[in-house]
């Protein structure tokens, strides 16, 4: 038996699972007990290349409230050509197609390796990608440049037979008609007029108005012609789209002195919503929306057009004091969930030095599974990085993306699904295997996750249901059952079905075992997502308070101070942005994001991982942080001196030019594949920059303790924050009093 | 017109005569004096003119013959005729002066003859008193020649009345009556003045006006036959001699044709000497009158006296009776006159023997040049279809006679009036029939004040009535603005409101503000008082104008107005002259002219800021009809030139007007032509229901610089619309989107809308179709004017908040509700256009002719206009295309050059005879080089407290022109009949009021008109025939409100040709002028002639079935009648001067209206003839109206009515 990291590591390579416990404490109550519920991250695509999709369609259990998927864990009798549901125990026949089958001749889905197993299903037509840019024009003229020349960099990205469309806005929102030779035509529409999408389909001449006598009658993707003016294949308006793209001029509505300019992303996201839903509903899209700015007018504007009024920050919600927020969140969401519907989504790139309504806007994304990208600047690398990383392509040549996911989550008997937090939404589908206790998005056991890539990670929190009165036979075990159907970026329609078991164990007589199935990692970032899921909706304090009694470790230190709990220093854009990123990373990156990483580079060894502490800060070491959204060079006292003195130029010093190189190359490898791009800062002592290190470390050494430690090494940092030390000993008392 | 030709006549025109007639006539007769004398009574208040009729009439008595004569005058023809009865006539001439018009009178054909005797007693009697005492004689003779020739007079002595000044000369050609009247006692006093008038005039007159006056025809031949006889005693002996008494004889075959020249002549007088000429050219008419004139071949002769002078024209002949008479004529008015009189005379008497030669003898030779030859010509046909005369006579003449079998109809009603005066006079024969020729001849008005408008009008005399609309004149500005500005209905007000409300004639101006001038006059300078903005009463915040009185040696001045004194600014005081003016008088146009502009400051603008230079936006509708019609394409590519037309004010400068394109179906299409895009960019606005503009850069753009992709844009906008297959169209939002660009540019500007259809697509403005055959002539028919939702009231009222001014231009294939539509245009001061059926073949000319011009004119936007008046009036109401807030406002959008706004005044005061009546009209507006200013027209007219003054210085003209449009208005809320009625009463309130307290007391069976109001019957008429208030079968609820609207903002000499429009005979053309027009009667029409008729909006060339072919082939280049080609819309641009004189007279015509006229050929007896016929209006017409004579005698029972 190889260790539980083993397993843990073996189970997440093939099924992209990690597990809070391993080991499932048998009865309701003693998992109650264990304070973290029995729950994982699911990474539902991850990438398997030596996962081969197989050309035939699954075979599901004929129970009609199971459809659970034949899975290796399935009792098959060969002779009687027949297999038992492992969840609802129902006989099924095998399908004329698996005449053949036996012992030594067993399927695919059969073979235990095949746990997580991938089918394409020929079913419905099969509907090119849509890219729908939606795309701000009151930006500055530089900003706009950079933006348009990356749109036009993405179309060379595009496949060929892509659909793609453009919807330009600032004070109106225009849609461009893409297929008209000579003058360029668009179709606007005031920026402050809410539009329903029939309105909005009649206007655009995608349907008559009279076709409104048809009732009922979903607007059947009618006339292609007409469809195609707006939405058309890369390959044939490749050079007018990029003309087009390059003839963008600024919105040029003259904005007064004092005044913000007026954007209407709000009618902007609904017309490119009403344009997708009324002509490629169920199929995959995604919109694609580049913002420098707030919405200052129309449905969904987040602030008024008056500079002098700022944008609301957290003190402002706090007081009750935005008087848009609600609104327009209202607004946003309900757009949300109709774009999810079509199993549509919309990713929000949105650069700006001041806030661009990222709260409210965010559950476009988080609700469809779109992408948030936030930077200052469209002309910096960070955002065309990123950008161009969004169109970025695995081993066959296909995108890492996918869309219109549904996933479905079984469960046997004596196991529940109480919900998942990740960016998805519920279809509302009530089953057996469905807990009435919530956690995170509950109440069903299918979600919708419109856009995915093979790092998009759920958690999904369960409930043993099993009563303290009703033990289960020893070595019994209990499965889930995870099938995604999605949209491949070949257009191919797949399912993906990843069957788990663990085996139950008794609280009372194997706590060890127990014990030692636990996954620190995972359990943590599970809770740390049940905690983010809360502070969205509930008090900061509360939620603290909440965590705080729940569970103790180390990250939980950070995660405190984590900007996905912590709003302080943070507006709400930054806030929204890190919480979207926490609740849909896999492991690894959601636990840089609590805890950074710190290593060191000296003269003294090779680089090596450091405490994330005060005292790591050091003169003589180069410090590499990678905090997820930020990637920090931190060159020492003496390192920057000495590298002003340009050392690094000498050859007698090439090993201190090497020194210097080394963070530089290992920050460049995770820029490579990190998404989004992190900002990277290259600082050095008491350089303007070293704030974003400085925030993060453990103020071990503060001024309140300097001269009492009277240490000359490490920073001291300028905080009131409690240190480490002192949040241990803090609670190590409350552990030790007498909770109430 | 006194129908009656007895008494009534000869007492008033007796009194009034002996100031006019004195000067010459006094001389002249001794026999008048006593007739006069009573006359002179009344004269004075007449003045001369009417005296003489008085006089004439008087004898006429015999009431029939005056009527006719008066016809006569008008219309040579009668005047022929009544010379017929000449002896009768005598008097008569006279009466024709005053308004009476004896039905029966003119149309006796007894007259006729008596003019040979009219002659035959002249020269029986003295020489001087020819015509004069052919009058006398007439009145010797009084019973019938009486009342025929007074009418002549009469009319010779409204002019007077009317022209007090020179027309009167010119008119005076009345010298006939005139010289009775002098001849009477005035002579003396009046005299000078008169007679010059008189003596010079009148013959000169004759002969010169004779082409132009009508009237001068009889009179002439009264007159000419004075001044013969005058002249007589030297010349005119022999050739009067020879004619008058040959007359009879004469009519003898040598004479006679000339006479038959004449005879057409006569019917010229209606017209003009030109159409006499013609008519006796053209149909056999001379030959028929020769027949029936023969006898008053004298008169003839006489006529040809007139005639000459047209066909003078042509050559020496004309030329050298024009000249000479002419001459005097015009210098007779002026000063002249005295010396005329003595040495006119003569020149008449030669000319008139001349003429009369000419005429008879020359006028193969001298008719050669003008009519002449025609007349000529014709004259020979004349002689071998005599026997044809009769039709010559529907022509002319014949008309009389023919006519007054087929007035019978109207007549019945007459009976009344003429039947029993005509009776007596007209011994002919039946007069039963009013004669139409007998009745007041708006040609011969027309050409009458033509004739005595030889100098330049200055405004500088308060109260003085400017010429007729139809005249040609110069202006000088003096002080008042000039009558292009603003015509007044009255030009003496009465003082009192009751007295306003007793006479019921309306106090109106009809304002032009921004009217063109002519080149050869200046327009009004532009007055910079500098920062402090225009010079202002501190009260009633009147701008500085001639009528403020500076005091105390010029510290201050006194508002004319509201009599507020006022500090004179630093920068603005002037010493006093010893006269108490201001030494720098003449050297600022606002102390001196009646017309000027101020350089408006900030002040003057909206929200403090200096206007932007305003913007034209094109609107096109590209649903499937418009692009099929071919109206897309024709409008894009003119466009494409006439972009480089914009107005400007400096020709050197480019216009500073931007320009924005807009098409529509459903959906409107806005396009982006920034100059730096290489193509248009076309943005599509679907959300018709909440309109805005898509964009602002790129939107309105200077031509020049975005000249590249304008020219794509306009070649690509057909091609982009090839297919369409769209029908519906918005219309509302389409306004709106305009608007809201101008708002976004914060500049004001026009609209230019192509529509083709009822906007039935769902949106803002959508309408119905509710045009309803069954509600006309129903209490709802005023629905169908009013418009069908209110929306389009809200848009104007925001276009004109804005500065939007809307101009729609339709091209319906069926009901599109231009009531509705025409709201928003009518209202900011647009204007809308109508080519019902439109096809770019046929209507291409007259839609772009329409649309150069209207993108070219001068226009004034945002403009506020004001009319400030002297205490004791006030301006009550306003008529036009306009929209008012307030109740002294006039806002306008826009306001072009071509928008006339009518004003009516009230008394809320009493107001005096020596300070006037004062009124000031100001107009803020921004010109269209962006520049704020104010234009300022100032206005004197006098005040009377004797209803007479009133009743002798109106202008009919306006008065129609008000009536017109308060009757149009009045549809909106009253059924149509009650409008109808209105009309009638007031008008027939208006005689009657006359009659009662200024006519000198006569048979109540007498209808008189007052001189200045004559016409006012027919042209009434024409107003209630108009298809708005008498629809036709054929006649669609769109064109009706489409004219409804159109005649709101005319200004006079408009509504003038388009109620009673312009027929010209077009047989033989005088070299540089125009030949003298015909009335409007299908009479008056040869079937060997060809005519062209114009109304302001429809051009017709009228063939006659028997037009000679070498007419035809000189016009149409074919020599064949059936090969006309009835769907010509230019004539054929044929190398012979026939064909070049036609079609520059048809150019001229276009260019004096503001809307292209296109040409409709109409041949006789083909189906469009029934459209021509429409537009005689003197007819009965189809759908119900009465002819001229049965409305004259339904006026005339409505007054009787009134009087007891």
């Amino acid at each position: 038996m190889t260790s539980y990291q083993e397993f843990i590591q073996q189970n997440e390579d093939r099924d992209g699972v990690r597990f809070s416990w391993n080991l499932w404490p048998s009865s309701r109550l003693e998992a109650t007990r264990l304070v973290v519920p029995v729950s994982c991250l699911f990474t539902p695509l991850k990438e398997r290349p030596d996962l081969p999709p197989v050309q035939y369609e699954p075979v599901l259990c004929s129970r009609a409230n199971c459809k659970a998927v034949l899975n290796p864990l399935c009792q098959v009798d060969f002779r009687a050509k027949i297999w038992a549901c492992n969840f609802c125990f129902q006989r099924n026949p095998f399908p004329p197609s698996y005449a053949g089958i036996s012992d030594v001749n067993q399927p695919a889905e059969l073979m235990p390796q095949f746990s997580t197993i991938e089918y394409i299903v020929q079913r419905g037509p099969t509907a090119p990608l849509i890219f729908l840019y939606v795309v701000d024009t009151c930006l500055e003229e530089e900003d706009l440049q950079a933006l348009k020349e990356s749109l036009q960099m993405s179309l060379s990205l595009l496949p060929p037979n892509a659909l793609v469309g453009l919807i330009t806005f600032g004070r109106m929102v225009q849609v461009h008609e893409l297929s008209c030779e000579g003058i360029a035509k668009s179709y606007v529409f005031r920026g402050t007029k809410d539009l329903s999408s029939k309105q909005i389909q009649e206007m655009l001449g995608l349907i008559k108005p009279a076709a409104s006598v048809q009732q009922g009658r979903p607007p059947a993707p009618q006339d292609p012609a007409a469809t195609c003016r707006f939405l058309q294949p890369v390959h044939r308006v490749d050079m007018n789209l990029t003309d087009l793209l390059g003839e963008l001029q600024r919105d040029p509505w003259p904005v007064p002195q004092g005044k913000r300019p007026l954007r209407s992303t709000g009618v902007a996201l609904t017309v490119a919503v009403g344009l997708l839903e009324g002509t490629f509903p169920n199929t995959g899209a995604r919109v694609m929306l580049f913002i420098g700015g707030p919405p200052t007018q129309g449905p969904g504007m987040v602030v008024g057009d008056e500079l002098k009024t700022p944008i609301r920050s957290w003190h402002d919600i706090q007081k009750d004091n935005a008087r848009h927020l609600k609104k327009a969140t209202k607004y946003y969401e309900a757009m949300a969930n109709r774009s999810s519907v079509n199993g549509h989504c919309i990713d929000i790139y949105a650069c700006a030095l001041d806030q661009t309504g990222l709260l409210e806007m965010k559950c476009l994304s988080n609700i469809t599974g779109g992408h948030i990208v936030m930077g200052d600047s469209f002309n910096t690398s960070l955002f065309k990085q990123t950008f161009q990383r969004v169109f970025s392509k695995d081993y066959n040549g296909d995108f890492r993306m996918a869309f219109g996911g549904v996933l479905e989550v079984k469960t046997s008997r004596e196991v529940k699904v109480c919900g998942t937090i990740g960016p998805c939404v519920s279809l509302n589908s009530k089953g057996s295997c469905v807990s009435e206790n919530e956690m995170g998005i509950g109440g069903t056991s299918q979600w919708k996750v419109c856009g995915l890539n093979p790092s998009t990670t759920l958690g999904i929190y369960f409930e043993v249901v099993n009563q303290h009165n009703a033990p289960i036979p020893q070595g019994g075990r209990g499965a889930i059952q995870f099938v995604t159907q999605y949209q491949h970026s070949n257009m191919q329609r797949r399912i993906r079905v990843s069957t788990i078991a663990r085996n139950w164990a008794d609280a009372q007589s194997q706590i060890q075992h127990i014990e030692s199935s636990f996954d620190q990692e995972a359990a943590a970032v599970l809770m740390a997502r049940l905690g983010v899921f809360r502070a969205e909706s509930e008090e900061g304090p509360d939620v603290l308070r909440w965590l705080d009694r729940q569970l103790i470790r180390l990250f939980m230190f950070h995660l405190r101070r984590s900007p996905f709990l912590q709003v302080f220093n943070n507006s709400p854009d930054e806030s929204s942005y890190y919480r979207h990123h926490f609740v849909r990373q896999d492991l690894t990156q959601s636990l840089i994001m609590i805890q950074p990483i710190l290593y060191s580079y000296s003269f003294h060894g090779p680089p090596e991982p450091v405490l994330l502490d005060s005292s790591s800060i050091l003169p003589d070491r180069i410090l590499l942080m990678d905090s997820f959204f930020q990637l920090v060079i931190y060159h020492g006292e003496t390192i920057a001196q000495w590298r002003k003195a340009g050392y690094q130029e000498m050859a007698e010093y090439e090993n201190f030019k090497q020194l210097l190189l080394a963070p530089l190359d290992d920050a460049q490898e995770i820029l490579q594949t990190r998404f989004p791009m992190p900002r990277y800062v290259d600082t050095e002592h008491g350089g303007s920059q070293a704030r974003f290190l400085l925030s993060k470390v453990n103020p071990s050494q503060t001024h309140n303790n300097l001269y009492a430690w009277g240490q000359e090494t490490g920073a001291p940092i300028l905080t009131d924050d409690v240190s480490l030390q002192v949040f241990m000993d803090h609670l190590k008392k409350l552990a030790v009093s007498s909770s109430t | 017109m006194n129908v009656n030709q007895h008494t009534p006549m000869a007492s008033p025109y007796g009194q009034p005569q002996p100031g006019y007639g004195q000067p010459g006539f006094a001389p002249v007769d001794g026999g008048y004096p006593a007739p006069y004398a009573p006359y002179n009574g009344p004269a004075s208040a007449y003045q001369p003119g009417p005296p003489p009729q008085g006089p004439a009439r008087g004898p006429p008595t015999s009431g029939a013959p005056s009527a006719p004569q008066q016809y006569s005058q008008y219309s040579h023809s009668q005047g022929d005729m009544q010379n017929g009865p000449p002896p009768m006539t005598q008097a008569p001439p006279r009466p024709a002066a005053s308004q009476p018009y004896n039905q029966g009178a003119v149309n006796l054909s007894g007259p006729q003859p008596s003019y040979p005797q009219h002659y035959g007693p002249q020269p029986s009697m003295q020489q001087v008193t020819n015509q004069m005492t052919g009058m006398q004689i007439t009145s010797g003779p009084p019973t019938p020649a009486g009342p025929g020739y007074d009418p002549p007079h009469s009319s010779q002595p409204p002019v007077n009345t009317a022209y007090s000044a020179a027309p009167p000369h010119s008119y005076t050609q009345a010298p006939p009556p005139a010289s009775s009247a002098p001849t009477q006692p005035p002579a003396p006093s009046g005299p000078p003045a008169s007679q010059q008038y008189y003596g010079g005039p009148p013959p000169p007159s004759q002969q010169p006006f004779n082409s132009s006056l009508p009237p001068t025809s009889q009179q002439q031949f009264t007159s000419h036959a004075p001044p013969l006889p005058s002249s007589q005693q030297t010349f005119p002996p022999s050739s009067y001699s020879g004619p008058a008494p040959t007359p009879s004889h004469a009519p003898a075959p040598p004479v006679s044709q000339p006479q038959q020249s004449f005879p057409p002549t006569q019917p010229p007088f209606s017209s003009a000497p030109p159409p006499n000429s013609h008519p006796a050219f053209v149909s056999g008419p001379p030959p028929p009158a020769q027949g029936s004139f023969q006898p008053r071949a004298p008169p003839p002769s006489s006529q040809p006296g007139s005639f000459p002078p047209h066909g003078s024209s042509p050559i020496s002949m004309p030329s050298g009776q024009y000249s000479g008479p002419m001459p005097p004529q015009q210098q007779p008015p002026p000063s002249q006159l005295p010396p005329y009189h003595s040495g006119a005379p003569p020149p008449r008497v030669q000319m008139p023997p001349t003429s009369m030669a000419q005429n008879n003898h020359l006028p193969p030779g001298p008719q050669g040049p003008p009519g002449p030859p025609g007349s000529m010509q014709q004259p020979p046909p004349q002689p071998g279809i005599q026997g044809g005369y009769p039709p010559q006579q529907n022509g002319a003449f014949g008309q009389v006679r023919g006519p007054q079998p087929g007035y019978a109809g109207p007549y019945p009603g007459q009976p009344n009036y003429g039947a029993p005066a005509p009776a007596p006079a007209p011994a002919p024969a039946a007069q039963k029939r009013l004669d139409p020729d007998s009745i007041p001849s708006p040609i011969q008005v027309i050409e009458d004040d033509k004739a005595k408008s030889t100098e330049p009008f200055a405004t500088g005399v308060r109260g003085q009535a400017p010429p007729l609309v139809t005249t040609n004149f110069q202006v000088k500005d003096q002080g008042n603005a000039s009558p292009r500005f603003v015509r007044c209905t009255a030009y003496n007000m009465p003082c009192t409101a009751d007295m306003a409300k007793q006479s019921q004639v309306p106090l109106a101006a009809v304002i032009k503000p921004l009217a063109t001038l002519p080149p050869d006059e200046t327009p009004p300078y532009l007055v910079d008082h500098g920062e402090g903005g225009p010079i202002r009463c501190n009260r009633c915040k009147a701008y500085m104008c001639p009528y403020m009185q500076f005091i105390e040696g010029g510290r201050r001045f006194q508002c004319g107005f509201c009599s507020c004194v006022t500090e004179v600014p630093p920068h603005y005081f002037q010493h006093l002259d010893h006269t108490g003016k201001r030494v720098d008088c003449y050297d600022r146009p606002e102390l001196s002219l009646g017309s000027y502009e101020f350089l408006a400051t900030v002040d003057y603008c909206k929200n403090n800021k200096i206007p932007q230079p305003p913007a034209y936006i094109f609107l096109i509708d590209v649903s499937y009809n418009a692009v099929k019609s071919g109206m897309v394409n024709i409008v894009c590519q003119e466009l494409k030139t006439l972009l480089d037309y914009l107005p400007r004010e400096n020709p050197e400068m480019d216009s500073v007007v931007r320009v924005g394109f807009v098409t529509y179906n459903k959906v409107l299409h806005f396009y982006n032509v920034k100059s730096s895009l290489a193509q248009p960019q076309m943005l599509v606005v679907s959300d018709v229901s909440d309109m805005f503009v898509p964009l602002l850069d790129g939107f309105l753009v200077n031509v020049n610089e975005s000249r590249l992709v304008i020219e794509s844009l306009l070649d690509q906008i057909p091609e982009m619309f090839a297919e369409t297959r769209e029908t519906e169209t918005v219309f509302g939002p389409v306004i709106q989107a305009g608007l809201e660009a101008l708002k976004a540019a914060d500049c004001s500007g026009k609209l230019f809308v192509f529509h083709t259809s009822l906007p039935i697509a769902e949106a803002p403005g959508k309408l119905k179709n509710r045009e309803d055959k069954k509600l006309i002539g129903t209490d709802k028919e005023k629905s169908l004017f009013q418009s069908q939702v209110g929306f389009y009231n809200t848009l104007a009222k925001e276009c004109v908040a804005q500065g939007c001014c809307v101009d729609l231009f339709l091209f319906p294939n069926q009901y599109v509700d231009v009531a509705t539509l025409g709201v928003v245009p009518v209202s900011t001061g647009g204007s809308v256009y109508k080519y019902t059926y439109f096809q770019a073949l046929s209507d291409k000319e007259r839609f772009l002719n329409d649309l150069r011009r209207d993108v070219q004119k001068l226009v004034g936007f945002d403009a506020v206009m004001r009319v400030r008046t002297s205490t004791g009036i006030r301006a009550t109401d306003f008529f036009g295309s306009f929209f008012m807030s307030n109740t002294t406002d006039v806002e306008l959008a826009g306001l072009d050059c071509d928008k006339a706004v009518t004003v009516e005044f009230k008394h809320d005061d009493k107001l005096s005879e020596e300070t006037g009546a004062l009124m000031q009209c100001a107009v803020l507006y921004t010109s269209c080089s962006g520049q704020r200013r104010l234009r300022v027209h100032n206005m004197a007219v006098n005040c009377c407290s004797q209803l007479a003054d009133l009743y002798r210085n109106c202008e009919t003209d306006t008065i129609i022109n008000f009536f017109s449009k308060y009757a149009f208005r009045g549809l909106l809320n009253n059924p149509t009949k009650a409008v109808r009625d209105t009309l009638i009463n007031q008008c027939a309130q208006i005689l009657a009021c006359y009659r009662k307290n200024c006519a000198s007391p006569s048979s109540a069976g007498q209808l008189i008109l007052p001189e200045c109001m004559k016409l006012l019957p027919v042209y009434l008429n024409c107003v209630l025939k108009s298809d708005v208030l008498m629809p036709g079968a054929d006649v669609s609820l769109d064109d009706r409100a489409y004219l409804r609207q159109l005649i709101g903002c005319m200004d006079v000499p408009e509504s003038h040709v388009f109620f009673y429009p312009r027929l010209l005979p077009l047989t033989k053309f005088e070299s540089g002028s125009l030949p003298v027009a015909v009335r409007d009667s299908e009479e008056r029409l040869s079937k060997g002639g060809v005519y062209l008729l114009e109304t302001g909006l429809h051009l017709f060339l009228w063939v006659g079935a028997s037009a000679q072919q070498e007419l035809l082939l000189n016009i149409f280049g074919t020599p064949s009648f059936s090969q006309i080609d009835p769907s010509l819309t230019s004539l054929p641009v044929l190398d012979n001067p026939f064909s070049q004189r036609m079609r520059e007279i048809i150019e001229s015509f276009r260019a004096q209206r503001s809307r292209y006229m296109k040409l409709m050929v109409v041949k006789q007896e083909d189906k469009s003839e029934l459209i021509f016929r429409h537009f005689l209006v003197e007819d009965k017409s189809a759908s119900g109206g009465a002819s001229y004579v049965d409305f004259l005698c339904h006026m005339h029972k409505e007054i009787r009515q009134l009087l007891s």
